[in-house]
């Protein structure tokens, strides 16, 4: 009993630490952007000094800016004084019991094999406070504490770690980089910041879903690893299941800062809500992922299942400043319907000996449009650079539209770059194959898709991969036939 | 078990088959053969319920069901096993996934609960051997990288597998030379019982040798124009399909 004792009052105290914002649950503050707004952000976080220069920086900054239509994407006019840039976390939950959910997604959720508590906890459900869940999420922090590992949400970053987080803030990605990091940078409000010290291995998959309060953290999400010398870190993004928000507009930032020797992992299923099958609704995610291997060694590898969304617009990036540092892009993006993704990487090539390895695969579906964008640039100092790419599409039926963009600048005369790209339609002699040896339709296509994304998704950690085929399949249901 | 009934089958308005009556009772192996282009693969496909064939008129039924009402999965799943002339390569997709979930939808069907990757693994190298199946071949993709011989041998091992009601083998022995058209042929008898059949859709009467059939067609111009018993496969051997073609007027 005293172990629950000591978990229970750890839960209430957790929920205390938060209590500022749960006072204000109604506080949601008036619609629109200024610098006024964004004062009120940073005093109702109550952080630091630095963060308002920082802030009213990038306002400034977005503020000259415009909304980039290079992309293949068709984007509907978004009104950014119709957004509320401050909203105190749902303290109370959506939904009594788990009845009351729409059955479509309860339905998803089985398919996905989630526990039920799990899937309370995604929909909205009021959840008790079940001790095991909660001890393994007290264990996970104890284990993560005596290794000196920090993992926590931004904000309790910016109040406990101030200086960390001002040393690596915008290194990767500068709050002026483009229009939806400047307007990230100007009011983001929560998100994750680990920190991995010097010659640490982390024992386990850091997931957002063990941050308390992760489901909270809004429309502007910033995420901050740095991977301190010789350390290592496998980091887990989101969620196979299909995430409802009702912001329609995302902007998220991720910065990864890898010193030297150290390696980092990121991974991330991507399935917020596409919008419905005519192409209503649906959210608009705008996303800039960019790390920078600074030391000599580091390794930085992005994997990407992106189900989701009705607008992607996303390039996770490695900036190889450290010599012989590897950068890694492993990406499947699966559009459906009216779904639009504009997907890929950049590869930076600055140090000697830098190498890195892009493998893209798209599929496309339904009407909607999946394009790679991607550039490989070899800085005339970055001798001896290699870079390996290969972009493949896969269309299902004749509706859908797939396109690559590959950029390619090498600056010296030592480097190799190689690009492979290949189209192919989803054969309907193969369906007919599995059909003939018992297997239905929807089956097999999700067979046929996933062992074209095998090479990905055999990057993800082994959980997340099994979770990821699922969704694949069910992404295309009724995309055939 | 199977039964034709004046099956006349078009494929973007034009005849292919004009008219076929087959009968296929419990435990006979039934040989069509024909020159290239009388509608022997066509009549294959229309069996496993491929799509692109328009039925123009006639009927089949299996075990006494309506074929025409069943999904090509549904007429696997029942029984009717398809060895095709061309087996098609799934990249990425391994042989283990593959066969088990064949094999388990087959259970499912059945009643019978799933198989255990082991009891699986335990029934293929069982399989294995029956049709000398390189462990090599079955830790690839589905037919990726597989030599024709190999790809032929493959459909046996699936075929072993599912131990079907029906099979209809379409030109099996093309591409094989003579040792594997043996290991083939063997796989095929071990196979046969009194209540299973088997259609074997061939060019040549060499795979006649191993495999030896009840009754003989001749298949030309979409219609079944002569069956007799297996000396008819010889005496085709012997003179060619220019007397058949002589005989129908042509």
């Amino acid at each position: 009993m005293k172990d629950q004792d000591k978990v229970l009052k750890e839960v209430t105290q957790g929920e205390y630490k938060y209590g500022f914002y749960t006072d204000i649950e109604t506080d949601i503050i008036a619609k629109g952007l200024n610098e006024t707004v964004i004062r009120t952000i940073w005093e109702k976080k109550k952080e630091p000094e630095f963060m308002l220069e920082f802030r009213l920086n990038a306002y400034r900054k977005w503020l000259k800016m415009k909304m980039p239509d290079w992309a293949y994407l068709k984007i509907p006019a978004i009104d950014f004084q119709e957004i509320s840039y401050y909203a105190a976390p749902r303290k109370k939950p959506k939904y009594e019991s788990l009845d009351e959910v729409d059955p479509e997604l309860i339905d998803t959720f089985n398919k996905l094999g989630i526990p039920l508590e799990e899937q309370m906890h995604l929909a909205g459900v009021a959840v008790d406070a079940v001790m095991d869940s909660v001890s393994v999420k007290t264990t996970f922090k104890e284990t993560l504490a005596e290794k000196g590992i920090i993992f926590c949400s931004f904000s309790e970053a910016l109040q406990e770690h101030p200086d960390l987080v001002r040393k690596y803030l915008s290194m990767a990605v500068p709050v002026g980089d483009n229009y939806f990091a400047a307007l990230n940078s100007a009011v983001f409000s929560d998100g994750s910041f680990c920190y991995i010290p010097r010659g640490v291995r982390c024992p386990m998959e850091l997931s957002t879903y063990f941050r308390i309060n992760a489901a909270n953290t809004g429309q502007f999400e910033r995420t901050l690893i740095i991977a301190d010398e010789g350390s290592y870190v496998s980091y887990l993004e989101g969620c196979t299941a299909p995430m409802r928000d009702e912001n329609q507009l995302h902007a998220a930032v991720v910065e990864i800062i890898a010193l030297g020797h150290a390696e980092v992992k990121y991974s991330t299923v991507q399935n917020w809500y596409p919008g419905d099958k005519n192409g209503k609704g649906g959210i608009y995610n705008f996303v800039t992922k960019r790390g920078i291997c600074r030391g000599k060694s580091s390794k930085i590898s992005w994997t990407q299942v992106e189900t989701g969304s009705a607008i992607t617009w996303k390039y996770p990036s490695c900036i190889l400043l450290g010599d012989n540092s590897v950068g890694e892009f492993y990406s499947v993006a699966l559009t459906n319907n009216h779904q639009q993704a504009d997907t890929g990487t950049k590869m930076i090539h600055i140090g000697r000996n830098t190498k890195s390895t892009i493998v893209s695969k798209g599929i496309s579906a339904g009407v909607s449009n999946n394009s790679y964008r991607g550039l490989v640039k070899v800085m005339p100092r970055a001798l001896n650079a290699r870079n390996f790419s290969q972009c493949d599409s896969l269309l299902m039926g004749d509706r859908c539209g797939a396109h690559t963009f590959p950029y390619i600048e090498v600056g010296n005369k030592s480097s190799v770059v190689e690009h492979e790209a290949t189209t192919s339609k989803i054969g309907e002699d193969q369906i007919f194959y599995c059909n003939q040896r018992g297997i239905s339709t929807e089956d097999a296509i999700g067979m046929i898709v996933n062992g074209y994304a095998r090479e990905v998704l055999n990057k993800l950690p082994m959980e997340f991969a099994v979770e990821a085929q699922k969704l694949l399949a069910i992404s295309l249901e009724g995309s055939v036939g | 078990m199977l039964s034709i009934k004046n099956l006349c089958v078009s494929i973007e308005g034009k005849e292919i088959l004009t008219g076929i009556n087959l009968e296929v009772r419990p435990g006979e192996v039934h040989a069509i053969m024909g020159p290239n282009g009388s509608g022997k693969s066509t009549l294959a496909n229309v069996l496993a319920g491929r799509e692109g064939y328009e039925i123009t008129s006639g009927e089949i039924t299996f075990e006494g069901e309506d074929l025409f009402e069943l999904s090509p999965e549904e007429r696997a799943r029942k029984g009717i096993f398809l060895s095709f002339q061309y087996p098609v390569e799934i990249p990425g997709v391994p042989m283990v996934t593959f066969l088990k979930t064949s094999v388990n939808e087959h259970r499912k069907f059945k009643g019978e609960k799933p198989l255990t990757a082991g009891e699986f693994l335990k029934l293929m190298r069982e399989k294995k051997q029956m049709v000398e199946m390189d462990t090599e071949l079955t830790n690839r993709s589905v037919n990726e990288g597989f030599s024709g011989g190999e790809k032929k041998k493959n459909e046996i091992f699936q075929m072993a597998l599912l131990e079907p009601r029906l099979s209809i083998l379409d030109e099996t022995d093309s591409g094989l030379d003579i040792d594997a058209l043996k290991i083939v042929a063997n796989g095929v008898n071990a196979l046969k019982s009194p209540g299973r059949s088997t259609i074997v859709i061939t060019h040549y009467q060499r795979l006649l040798d191993y495999i030896i059939p009840d009754h003989v067609h001749v298949l030309y111009k979409g219609k079944i124009v002569k069956s007799a018993g297996r000396e008819l496969a010889l005496e085709l051997e012997e003179k060619g399909y220019e007397w058949i073609k002589q005989e129908n007027g042509n």
